[in-house]
């Protein structure tokens, strides 16, 4: 648990940043919370010659809530769950939040850190699908804008260039009831499966329902399917039924010490249902 | 002079024996003032990591150092080449095995030793493990100890297969011993016989101590004095520098080992690891200070596993549920060399406890050790020598037994317990239980947690879950346990040996302060505060008056260490006993202060008073001071004593514990909902540290029994190297345990204490299981082998149909 050699640098703005990845290409890493990255180089399983800290530039953290939602990436999940205005209007970053890890961890660890890393375990991916956030990436060439729901490719393969940075995420201010729903074997650990609801409700019927599901592939998974099952039913027993086998439709879990697939397949369904009714019963 | 002090207030103002001490450790600790291995820094100090190995079975064709050694800063790498000509690449073990403590050509566990790099820096030394190229051939791997006794492969080559080994003769080259206690014939003859007979099978699987702090060691060899120093983890530091002496040829006066504040042993460092030799020897040929301490993921791939016991069981009982035999047959899983650290004579440790708190007249225990290719241990985490796995036995057959004869388990228990009248108890596998009053405890715990009760409302939640209101089931666990500790009689118990007697060594200061100095070590059991409270109790100084030293092989007597709670019944009785010689010694000084006869003054909490008169009386202050400024006609001057105690016997505590659990059955997520614990540890010195010792022996139980395990997979890869994977709870994972208990001091004990920082592990373990089991019971549940992590208890739901 002794990680390689390594050069620090903290610089103080992203002109900075961007200026030591275009010198070092994917020999650079840039650092938010460090609590995916620094492990992974202490287990010398990710190698970094050049380390960037983004702690001290500016203007990479913070939270402003309007009809549009955005939290800078450097914002860390403790903030994220002492935010009343953020709780306020999407109360389902606190309910994750709050599922993340421990109270230490989640003073340095951060929402940039936790989606940009591309790990299947991280719970904020998934959200952000549910949510239908946007990415905000800079690079040399600029800014841009992926969607989260584009932005995976594969275990630790984003859409995001060695030479970018996230720098923001932001969605449309969320609408109807919530739930984040996740199945842990302890404090501290990635979900066995967790599932991301968002439910608007009118009259007694479903109009809008988003749906994404974490740990239960190689990449969090926004289920079309699975939430248009639920669009124009009253979220009966034969929809959750339709939803959940669209889910699973979708999934594609591997073995690990959580438990085999069938396992895996199982509960995904049983999180999913919970999670569809605490949603519907706020919406 | 008005004396308005009351002798209760003058007992109060001891802090002795009974009393809810603070722990006096906890300034130093809660501030981080600790001084654990790694803390120790001396000057010119280099580092040593290892190499290991990423194959569970492999041969070594080549080494090539050449790469590591041009890194700036790194000045050896070790090999078993390199230590061969010392007789160093090899090592004994606890159990009379040997163990490479370098790879002697191949490699038998994945994480095994192959090289040790002594460097300038750690990071440097880390750079270098990387760099040193080993070239492995691999061979077939067994993980299954039935699968290596049926095997043309042979793991230890080291080894003449047609020779015996340290326990006798071995039946194929994979065989260690087999261990037999009782009479078979007699107890199949009882089973043949028997109205009823259930039979099972369970695993009790591997798992690990893992103790906050890993295992290390810093060794300084002065050169110029010829001295050896070595600061380490040891729950046993006179043995490591007997051990160190033997292996090294340092006579044992020019050793000192100090094990430092430890934290945390569990069993983990009762045992000699490759690190601390290669540390050893790496200050020899360096001359200089060379520290090694391991990593969480060195700590649970390759220090000191513990369990992994197939148990096979037969209990037979009349139809009205009368146990009248039992037999056990055990498969145990040594891995690559046999390490396990067990009195010698004992190479299942205590598992002919099985008999457990039930008057069974016949029973056999057999035994077969096994190689395979895992890491070697075999250590008794948090529990006497391999009592967990024998009290698991018991009240799972217990259990099993119930299910045959359609009996409440608990009525079972009640009614096999040995009576009270039946102490000191000769059990059928060879202990005497020195005393127990096991109906009147079963009977509080059952009362406090309203059985009845707790019964009825089972069986409403079975109805409700099968008409569909509920898909949540309750179980209820039940133990009932009784451990054996404090080994141990120098007559039947030794460490390589070494009887396994325990000592204290008193000073009384001439101001009436006192150090006490003892061949244990705490790892955090609270010595310095409790063994305070004896000699407070036993001398009459306060407990704050008096410092407890240990872990000092320069300072502190000889004596075998902290581990199976021996340390209350072994060295705490040689305290008690050290007091007293102390108390004799000042009743002469009493006396002649007092102008009276020896016989005529009597010891009264904190002072003697001539008898009859209790105006006129000597305080052990006055006394203390009187041993050093006074010259008394035939007492020698000062105030101290030693005392080395052999224990006539082993203590026995025992518990009553009830688990209430609810299970979702459609996710496998298990809901503590309340937890019993009534424990009977004999004399309670203090009823805080008792409490706390109880938490986290439960916590430690709830891990077991709930998920912590050491897996490995077909290739002999470690599954759970990491605490990602290794179930260790937090307070969120843990309930609120409530705790009780009952008073039957042990007759043969100074104070009548037992030990009980085991006995919460012990019990809790075939608790929690126990409570799984219970909740499907009514669905055709009989065994399923721990751990009951969350997919292993839905799959017992799946298997019996619950999500159909």
């Amino acid at each position: 648990m002794i990680p390689a050699a390594f050069e620090y640098y903290r610089p103080k703005d992203m002109e900075g940043v961007l200026a030591i990845l275009e010198e070092h290409g994917d020999d650079a890493r840039v650092m938010a919370g460090g609590h995916s990255l620094i492990p992974m180089m202490k287990l010398r399983m990710a190698e970094v010659p050049h380390l960037i800290d983004l702690q001290d530039v500016e203007g990479l953290s913070g939270i402003t809530v309007a009809d549009t939602i955005r939290i800078g990436a450097m914002t860390t999940q403790n903030a994220l769950i002492n935010d009343a205005a953020l709780e306020a209007a999407a109360p389902i970053l606190k309910e994750a939040a709050l599922q993340i890890a421990d109270p230490q961890v989640r003073y340095m660890g951060t929402l940039g850190g936790n989606v940009a890393n591309g790990d299947p375990g991280n719970d904020m991916p998934g959200l952000m699908q549910c949510l239908d956030a946007t990415f905000h990436l800079v690079g040399p060439e600029g800014e841009r804008d992926v969607s989260a729901r584009d932005f995976y490719e594969a275990a630790y393969m984003t859409d995001r260039e060695d030479e970018e940075v996230l720098t923001a995420v932001s969605f449309p201010a969320p609408q109807g009831g919530f739930a984040y729903e996740k199945q842990k074997r302890k404090i501290g650990d990635y979900a066995t499966a967790a599932a991301a609801v968002q439910i608007v409700k009118d009259g007694g019927t479903c109009t809008g329902a988003q749906i994404a599901m974490t740990n239960l592939s190689d990449t969090p998974i926004y289920s079309e399917e699975a939430s248009e099952a639920l669009v124009g039913t009253s979220v009966d027993d034969a929809a959750i039924k339709a939803a959940i086998d669209a889910m699973l439709g979708d999934i594609d879990p591997t073995e690990d010490n959580r438990g085999p697939i069938a396992f895996k397949k199982h509960v995904a369904g049983v999180i999913l249902r919970r999670a569809i009714e605490r949603a519907w019963s706020r919406a | 002079m008005k004396d308005d002090v009351t002798r209760e207030d003058r007992i109060g103002a001891l802090g002795g024996m009974g009393c809810e001490r603070k722990r006096v450790e906890d300034a130093r600790f809660t501030q981080g003032q600790g001084n654990y291995l790694d803390d120790v820094k001396l000057p010119g100090m280099l580092f040593g990591d290892f190499v290991r190995s990423p194959y569970a079975h492999a041969r070594i064709k080549s080494i090539n150092t050449d790469a590591a050694m041009a890194i700036d800063g790194v000045i050896a790498v070790l090999t078993a080449e390199d230590l061969a000509p010392l007789n160093l690449h090899w090592m004994p073990t606890l159990a009379g095995d040997k163990q490479m403590v370098l790879a002697d050509g191949k490699v038998l566990f994945q994480g095994q030793e192959v090289a040790f790099v002594v460097a300038e820096d750690r990071y440097i030394a880390a750079d270098a493990v990387e760099l040193v190229e080993v070239d492995y051939e691999e061979m077939p791997v067994i993980t299954d100890p039935y699968e290596a006794l049926t095997s043309d492969v042979v793991l230890r080559e080291d080894l003449d297969p047609k020779a015996d080994g340290a326990h006798g003769p071995r039946d194929h080259h994979n065989h260690i011993f087999k261990w037999e206690v009782g009479d078979e014939t007699a107890t199949n003859q009882v089973m043949d016989d028997a109205e009823v007979v259930a039979e099972e099978t369970m695993y009790y699987h591997r798992t690990h101590p893992c103790p906050l702090e890993t295992c290390g060691s810093v060794a300084s060899m002065d050169k110029v004095n010829g001295k050896l120093t070595l600061w380490g983890t040891f729950q046993a530091p006179h043995v490591v520098r007997t051990v160190a002496s033997l292996l090294s040829g340092i006579e044992e006066h020019n050793i000192r080992v100090i094990a430092p504040d430890i934290g945390g042993g569990f069993g983990n460092k009762v045992g000699v690891y490759p690190g601390y030799v290669c540390s050893i020897v790496a200050s020899i040929v360096t001359g200089k200070p060379v520290k090694w301490v391991e990593d969480r993921m060195e700590n649970l791939m390759s220090t000191a596993f513990a369990r992994d016991y197939w148990m096979k069981g037969k209990i037979s009982a009349t139809k009205d549920g009368k146990i009248t035999g039992l037999h056990c047959h055990v498969t145990a899983d040594h891995g690559a060399f046999d390490a396990c650290a067990d009195p010698s004579k004992y190479p299942a440790g205590f598992m002919n406890i099985c008999t457990g708190s039930y008057d069974i007249p016949t029973a056999y225990l057999g035994v077969d050790g096994v190689y395979t290719n895992k890491a070697p241990g075999g250590v008794s985490y948090r529990c006497s020598f391999r009592v967990t796995e024998a009290v698991y036995f018991i009240e799972r057959m217990i259990e099993v037994l119930a299910i045959e004869l359609d009996m409440d388990p608990a009525e079972l228990r009640m009614k096999n317990f040995i009576s009270k009248e039946q102490f000191p108890y000769q059990a059928p596998l060879g202990w005497e239980y020195d005393s127990g009053d096991y109906h009147t405890a079963w009977e509080k715990a059952l009362e406090t947690v309203d059985y009845k009760g707790l019964r009825a409302e089972q069986a409403q939640r079975i109805e409700d879950f099968k008409a569909g209101k509920t898909r949540k089931l309750m179980g209820i666990g039940l133990t009932f346990f009784t451990e054996i500790v404090g080994a141990g009689p120098v007559k039947n118990c030794d460490i390589l040996g070494m009887g396994m007697f325990d000592s204290c060594e008193i000073r009384i200061h001439p101001t009436g302060s006192a150090i006490a100095r003892l061949g244990t070590i705490s790892q955090g059991q609270g010595h310095a505060t409790t063994f305070a409270q004896i000699l407070a109790t036993e001398i009459g100084l306060p407990s704050d008056s008096i410092t407890i030293e240990e872990g000092d092989t320069d300072t502190a007597p000889y004596g075998l260490g902290t581990y199976g709670s021996r340390s209350t019944p072994v060295a705490g009785a040689a305290t008690a006993l050290a007091g007293r010689k102390i108390r004799a010694k000042a009743q002469m000084i009493a006396a002649y202060l007092l102008e009276v006869h020896d016989d005529d003054v009597e010891f009264d909490v904190d002072r003697f008073v001539v008898k009859g008169a209790p105006e006129k009386f000597k305080t052990m202050k006055e006394i203390a001071y009187a041993a050093y400024n006074q010259a008394i006609p035939g007492v020698e001057p000062g105030l101290e004593a030693v005392s080395y105690y052999d224990p006539p016997n082993m203590t026995y505590p025992f518990g009553a514990y009830v688990c209430v659990m609810d299970i979702d059955v459609d996710t496998g997520v298990p809901e503590i909902r309340r937890f019993y614990a009534l424990d009977d540890c004999g004399t309670r010195i203090n009823p805080m540290i008792i409490e706390g010792q109880v938490h986290g022996g439960l916590t430690e139980a709830l891990a077991v029994a709930l998920g912590q395990e050491i897996a490995y997979d077909k290739l002999g890869n470690v599954k759970t190297g990491t605490l990602m994977d290794f179930f260790l709870p937090t307070a969120w994972e843990v309930p609120n345990y409530e705790t009780d208990y009952t008073v039957t001091p042990s007759p043969h004990h100074p104070i009548g204490a037992k030990g009980v920082g085991e006995s919460p592990h012990v019990g809790g373990v075939p608790c929690f299981s126990n409570a799984v089991h219970d909740a499907f019971k009514a669905f055709g549940l009989r065994q399923s082998h721990m751990p009951h992590d969350h997919w292993r208890i839905w799959k017992t739901a799946n298997d019996l149909g619950l999500h159909d």
